[in-house]
């Protein structure tokens, strides 16, 4: 193992399945000559060539849209989106044509891509550019949404992602692009499943189910938490959908106690699928009633003191944390 | 290069008489209400479809929008699987899963049958840049409505497909309606063509009620597009003598109108031109039309008694089986689907 950034451990991932698979293509806004956006696509110009990683006009529609095109008849296309509050402009694409046309097909076509990009609150972006949305796509049936929260799943799931034979949303966390973490040797082929949770932190008393940016918050709150004797289990989903339920009913029936904290909106929010879930299967494990964190229910406000006061932090997790624990 | 060996046009000719017939029979068979959904006919329009494909090697990749029946049935999917699709059966060409707005045929290369309006232009950017991708010489055919003109996604992928130099003929096929707007009150150009000139696109004006015009014209752009790619436009006037869908009684236009463009029928047309060359009888035309007649009733048949898809395989369509190497699927939870079944 060694330590890498998320942005590093993409550029990785990107690299070792360009050069596995001749089919696989890396399109989108700025993604060669520039090096990308938020250069996770580093020096992959000059490494594969002008053939395969191609810079685009400002059309995400039509490049999304090319993608599935291509897909269709069996190229494995990786669509940047320089952030997936742009992808709201390609929904049509991504929501209508990627993952029905496997169905509307009767099964003829499958469309083997990868929507990858940054995703969910930055900093101080406004409105218009702090969308998370997963809760929009996971709703979309034939999509498969994933949210790497550390280095090495970044670098599993997107590899997997590009894999799989269906359309897969890579959702990265815009905030994490210079976080490190340890990460298998390039040598060793890393590829995490879709639909696998992990534990990235062991506990007894609460469970906190977090995903993306939110994981650091909840470590960080785990550790607090230890000096007041409350023992918290972290599960990051790090998929969204398929969505391992059994990890979250093993860490509930262990601890009883659930909180939720996601970086998108409350209403229909991740958070809120996972709470009918665990209410509906396994209701008799609950010792309390389950609390959500999430952001306010507004546009993202510019204001940097609003802002912090629209997105989950510590404070407000530790308190439902307390609620959930009766402490 | 290679053009394809010229088809025999009475053949043509029995295939736009099939096109006609059976959607002829589709119309029927809706307002018997054996058909649900939308149900767009292409009645008038069967020269178009004809023609360019006439112009095509089997291989060439066809997608095109929701008014679909005929450039399946042109690509030489079976009138049995076009009317199962409309029953909704399993024996359907997209297993009755599809409907009329959406006809696929992976083994003929026909990519669809799609009813966002415009959207389907960025896929055929994408089929024509995999070609290009590959260096394979094959011609993507993208037809689509006057009224996707003015749709975004049209504006984008003809950007693309310009800027890239991908190999696709745009076929604009303009019955001059879109629904119950005329282009002229559309459209801010003189005419549709125009709108290819600003992507740097050449275009071209096709009599679309002349087969051998639209076969003649397109063999010509798709021969040049072989040798070295690049893409190309034709508006292709046309008429569809029915209503928008089933449910539309066309009262936005004249009956003259509808007269003169039928006084000029593609089928009639062709016809006389074949009987005056002495390759065509009265004869061999009833006969050619008797058949297409039995073909598209046989195929009613054939939809009736064929089965649904049953309940339980709801779920096999939504994601495909996909076994990633190295991943343990021992680990790899439940699919959405069970997660979805199982939990709900
Ligand atoms: C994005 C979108 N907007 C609206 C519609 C509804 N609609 C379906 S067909 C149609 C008219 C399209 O006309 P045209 O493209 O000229 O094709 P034609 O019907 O003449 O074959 C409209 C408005 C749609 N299917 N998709």
């Amino acid at each position: 193992m060694r330590e890498i950034t998320y942005r590093q451990a993409l550029n990785e991932a990107l690299a070792e399945e360009l050069e596995r698979d001749p089919n696989v293509f890396l399109m989108g806004e700025e993604v060669a000559e520039y090096n990308g956006a938020y250069k996770v696509s580093q020096g992959l110009l000059e490494r594969f060539g002008p053939k395969r990683i191609i810079d685009t006009p400002i059309s995400e529609n039509g490049f999304a849209g090319l993608g599935v095109g291509a897909a269709m008849v069996g190229l494995r296309p990786i669509i940047e989106f320089m952030t997936f509050s742009f992808s709201l402009v390609a929904f049509d694409q991504v929501v209508n044509n990627a993952p029905n046309m496997f169905t509307m097909s009767g099964g003829q076509f499958n469309i083997p891509i990868t929507f990858r990009g940054p995703n969910g609150p930055a900093h101080q972006l406004g409105a218009t550019h702090s969308h998370a949305t997963e809760p929009i796509y996971a709703n979309a049936p034939g999509l498969k949404v994933c949210t790497p929260a550390t280095p090495r799943d970044a670098k599993g799931l997107l590899k997997t992602a590009v894999r799989d034979d269906n359309p897969v949303l890579v959702l990265e966390a815009e905030l994490l692009y210079s976080s490190k973490g340890m990460v298998e040797p390039p040598d060793e082929e890393l590829l995490i499943p879709l639909g696998e949770a992990e534990v990235k932190r062991e506990g007894s008393d609460v469970s906190i189910i977090c995903y993306a940016q939110t994981v650091r918050l909840a470590l960080a709150v785990a550790a607090q938490l230890e000096d007041e004797d409350i023992s918290a289990e972290i599960v990051d989903l790090r998929s969204i959908k398929p969505l391992d339920e059994r990890a979250i009913f093993d860490s509930v029936a262990k601890t009883h106690r659930v909180v939720i904290v996601e970086q998108d909106r409350p209403f229909c929010g991740v958070g809120a699928e996972v709470c009918y879930r665990i209410q509906k299967n396994i209701f008799d494990e609950l010792d309390a009633p389950i609390v959500r964190v999430s952001q306010e229910d507004v546009p993202m406000p510019y204001n940097e003191r609003l802002e912090k006061a629209v997105l989950p932090n510590a404070d407000k997790l530790i308190a439902a944390v307390k609620k959930v624990c009766y402490a | 290069m290679q053009r394809p060996e010229p088809r025999d046009e009475v053949e043509m000719l029995a295939l736009m008489l099939l096109i006609r017939r059976f959607e002829e029979r589709a119309s029927q068979q809706y307002q018997a209400q054996k058909i649900g959904g939308f149900c767009h006919l292409y009645i008038g329009q069967e020269a178009v479809v004809v023609g360019a494909i006439a112009a095509v090697r089997d291989d060439d990749y066809v997608i095109t929008a929701y008014r679909d029946h005929a450039h399946a049935l042109a690509r030489g999917t079976s009138a049995d699987a076009c009317m199962a699709e409309l029953f909704g059966k399993e024996t359907g060409c997209s297993r009755g899963l599809g409907g009329s707005m959406h006809f696929f045929d992976r083994s003929r290369h026909m990519y669809g049958g799609h009813a966002i309006v415009g959207a389907h232009v960025p896929l055929a950017a994408g089929m024509a840049f995999a070609s290009k991708y590959r260096t394979e010489d094959r011609v993507t055919l993208c037809f689509f409505g006057d009224g996707a003109i003015n749709q975004g996604s049209f504006h984008e992928a003809l950007n693309l497909i310009a800027l890239f130099k991908l190999p696709v003929v745009l076929i604009c096929e303009n019955n001059l309606f879109a629904m119950g707007t005329s282009v002229k009150r559309s459209t801010s150009l003189k005419q549709i063509v125009d709108r290819a000139e600003g992507y740097d696109i050449p275009g071209e004006i096709v009599d679309g009620m002349n087969f051998r015009e639209v076969r003649d014209k397109l063999a010509e752009i798709v021969c040049s597009i072989r040798k070295d790619p690049h893409p190309a436009f034709v508006e292709i006037r046309t008429y569809r003598y029915r209503g928008h869908s089933m449910s539309d009684p066309a009262s936005y236009r004249t009956k003259d109108e509808l007269e003169k463009y039928r006084l000029d029928d593609p089928i009639t047309r062709l016809r006389a031109q074949l009987t005056r060359e002495g390759k065509l009888t009265n004869e061999k035309f009833d006969q050619i039309d008797k058949h297409a007649k039995e073909t598209v009733l046989a195929a009613v048949k054939f939809a009736e008694k064929s089965p649904e898809l049953p309940l339980e395989r709801l779920y096999d369509y939504t994601y495909v089986n996909s076994v990633v190497a190295g991943v343990s699927p021992a680990k790899s939870k439940e699919s959405a689907a069970d997660t979805a079944a199982t939990t709900r």
